[in-house]
């Protein structure tokens, strides 16, 4: 199979691109991403099809020169899917922005605590209670 | 109507109608009840089938066969879909019983029925489909009404903790495009058979490749160790009855991807070596995760990602018994940890808090809800008499029949995971359900958001629902000997080929 190397090269630029963008915090700039991205893998299904040729119409041309029209369907379904991914990342950015004041992905919220622990070299709340209340007097830490 | 689409069309159909009743939540909750049994007396009997006729075909819309798209049921698909639709018909009794008993005042309950069932339509999708494509539509299906699911309501927690799960699963969305491309492009079909056919004829490097995208993507669904990180932060936040479902059944969508693709498109190229060292990290480190947490939601989804790494163990050994044993695991794992979640949810009722700073003496306050936890508890840690002995039992011999020091090394893993999650089991019965009870002084935390039970604290429904849950477990381990005996044909089946054979018929393209 013989590839076009125009369109391999602006698909990796595209996916690239997402990549970045999907790195950044605010969901909008990440939504932006995963269109430029999905744009860039629906190039690639193109790129799946082989050398461009004729319409799929059947009896119109002959079938030796007609484009593979299977990625074609592929390609849609994924447009499809992108655009509902779209309407929802845009809303959960909105129901974050009213209830934050902006659309950021934060942090786990276990790690932050955990490294707020580290920076005070403490221990956690857990670990100082490891004692058998039961028993009042079995106590495994210190 | 052929049999194979009844569990991916009568969910879709009960979707529709669940919307339309939105307004009527007793009818809502019928019709909901109703489709999901009408799945799994489907599955069930496509099981049956799957054993007595062997793998059932479906060419989808009398394509021509070779074009259309194919749904395709062998033993190991109608186990999955069979324990699935199960565990979603118990938890959907159980947030019926929820539903009824407490007045939501912040989530639009007419939603939930409609999105959980278009859920398990994507669930059943991706077990039966045929071909890679169709997967991904089903996992695209389960994973949009799972964002739904996640962020139900709208909450500060949930938003935070939906908008890293959406985020981490649009890559793998991505990815699996960018891996049915790949596919696409070398071999030109996507239907599993074809690719089955001629994925050995293609150059080394070039089935490496694929090979290895197909298994970051699904890694990533399973939550196998380097790519597990946004499980344990996302699931504890959403509704015990959600929680249930996406532990029993998302994560095992992944697991089930994995094996499907290592049998059927590469069993020439088991990969024996890194996977193992995977499975390894992934039960080692989740269950380390586990024993540090004081939220039993979260302990529990520690457990989830530190299971994980056994069934990895069982596709990595790629021996019938391994495969056995993974597909017994499978079923077991996908009860027992809905069960555990949906007890946790009537923790937090009865205990107003999933904290084990907070919970103490739950054993004197409800002697019912201690036996409801101990019980899969114990099952999960692989306490002699139940399923979940039996599963470990049967990979911890597939890997000794294979003897490699990796293998044996796994071995003793497996059995140091073992005791680390009846460590952290115990943790919880020792906090949670030993002492003195605590009077509830009712605390407004942030895990105030599943609380507010205006009636009894245990709903007989709930209760019942788990307790389903719970006797099935043990019918797994009743009747271990048939079951056993159905997953070691189904793993046979897996490994000779017979699934090619089945869809394609005799002609090769």
């Amino acid at each position: 199979m013989s590839g076009n190397l125009t369109l391999a090269i602006v698909a990796g630029v595209l996916v690239a691109s997402g990549v970045y963008l999907l790195t950044e915090r605010s969901l909008t700039r990440i939504l932006i991403g995963v269109l430029v991205m999905g744009n860039g893998v629906n190039l690639l299904f193109m790129l799946a099809a082989g050398p461009a040729g004729n319409p799929p119409l059947l009896g119109m041309f002959p079938t030796e020169s007609m484009t593979d029209p299977l990625p074609q369907a592929m390609v849609l379904t994924a447009i499809v899917i992108t655009m509902a991914v779209s309407a929802f990342v845009v809303t959960m950015a909105y129901r974050s922005f009213q209830l934050n004041g902006n659309d950021e992905v934060s942090d786990d919220v276990e790690d932050r605590r955990i490294r707020e622990l580290a920076e005070r070299d403490d221990v956690s709340d857990s670990y100082e209670d490891t004692s058998f209340s039961d028993a009042g007097e079995d106590m495994v830490s210190e | 109507m052929n049999l194979l689409t009844v569990p991916v069309l009568l969910p879709m159909l009960g979707a529709a109608l669940t919307l339309i009743l939105g307004r009527r939540p007793r009818l809502q909750r019928l019709v909901s009840i109703l489709v999901l049994v009408g799945v799994v007396a489907a599955a069930g009997t496509l099981a049956l089938r799957a054993h007595a006729d062997g793998v059932q075909t479906l060419w989808v819309g009398a394509w021509p066969q070779g074009y259309g798209i194919a749904l395709v049921a062998d033993r190991l698909s109608a186990i999955m879909l069979t324990v699935a639709g199960l565990v979603t018909l118990a938890v959907l009794v159980y947030s019926a019983g929820q539903e009824e008993d407490e007045v939501r005042k912040e989530t639009p309950v007419s939603i939930f029925h409609p999105t959980f069932l278009l859920m398990c339509a994507g669930v059943s999708n991706a077990f039966l489909a045929g071909d890679l494509f169709n997967l991904f539509v089903g996992f695209e299906i389960l994973l949009f009404a799972s964002y739904v699911l996640l962020t139900m309501g709208g909450t500060k927690s949930r938003i935070r903790a939906g908008s890293i799960y959406v985020v981490v699963n649009l890559l793998s969305s991505m990815l699996f495009l960018i891996a049915l491309a790949n596919i696409y492009a070398a071999i030109g079909s996507v239907n599993l058979a074809q690719i089955a056919q001629r994925m050995p004829d293609l150059p080394d490097h070039t089935q490496a490749q694929l090979q290895f995208m197909l298994l970051l993507v699904f890694a990533i669904k399973a939550a196998v160790f380097p790519l597990s990180a946004w499980l344990p932060d996302s699931y504890p936040t959403a509704p015990a009855p959600v929680t249930a479902v996406f532990a029993g059944l998302l994560t095992k969508v992944g697991v089930y991807a994995i094996l499907r693709t290592q049998t059927l498109i590469f069993p020439h190229r088991p990969l024996t070596e890194p996977l193992m060292w995977v499975a390894l990290l992934t039960m080692i480190v989740g269950i380390l995760g586990a024993i540090a947490q004081v939220e039993i939601k979260r302990l529990l989804s520690f457990t989830l990602v530190s299971h994980i790494g056994y069934m990895v163990l069982g596709i990595a050994l790629a021996t019938t018994d391994g495969i056995a044993a993974t597909i017994y695991y499978t079923a077991h794992h996908i009860t027992i940890q809905a069960t555990l979640f949906l007890v946790a949810g009537l923790i937090q009722r009865v205990g107003h808090s999933n904290n084990l700073d907070r919970l103490s003496g739950l054993m004197t306050t409800s002697p019912l809800l201690a036996a409801l936890f101990i019980v899969p508890g114990m099952n999960l840690a692989g306490i002699p008499p139940f399923s979940g002995f039996i599963g470990k039992l049967g990979l911890l011999n597939a890997a000794t029949a294979t003897g490699t020091p990796l293998s044996l090394a796994l071995v003793v893993a497996s059995v140091l995971t073992s005791l680390l999650t009846l460590y952290a089991i115990a943790k919880v019965w020792n906090r949670a359900f030993w002492g003195t009870p605590v009077a509830v002084a009712h605390v407004d935390d942030e895990e105030d958001e599943d609380d507010e039970g205006s009636g009894r604290l245990m709903p007989g429904v709930m209760v019942g629902a788990t307790l389903a849950l719970i006797a099935f477990s043990l019918t797994l381990t009743f009747v271990a000997g048939p079951a056993y005996d159905y997953t070691k044909q189904a793993a046979a089946a897996l490994l000779d080929g017979a699934y090619v054979q089945a869809v394609l018929g005799e002609v090769r393209p």
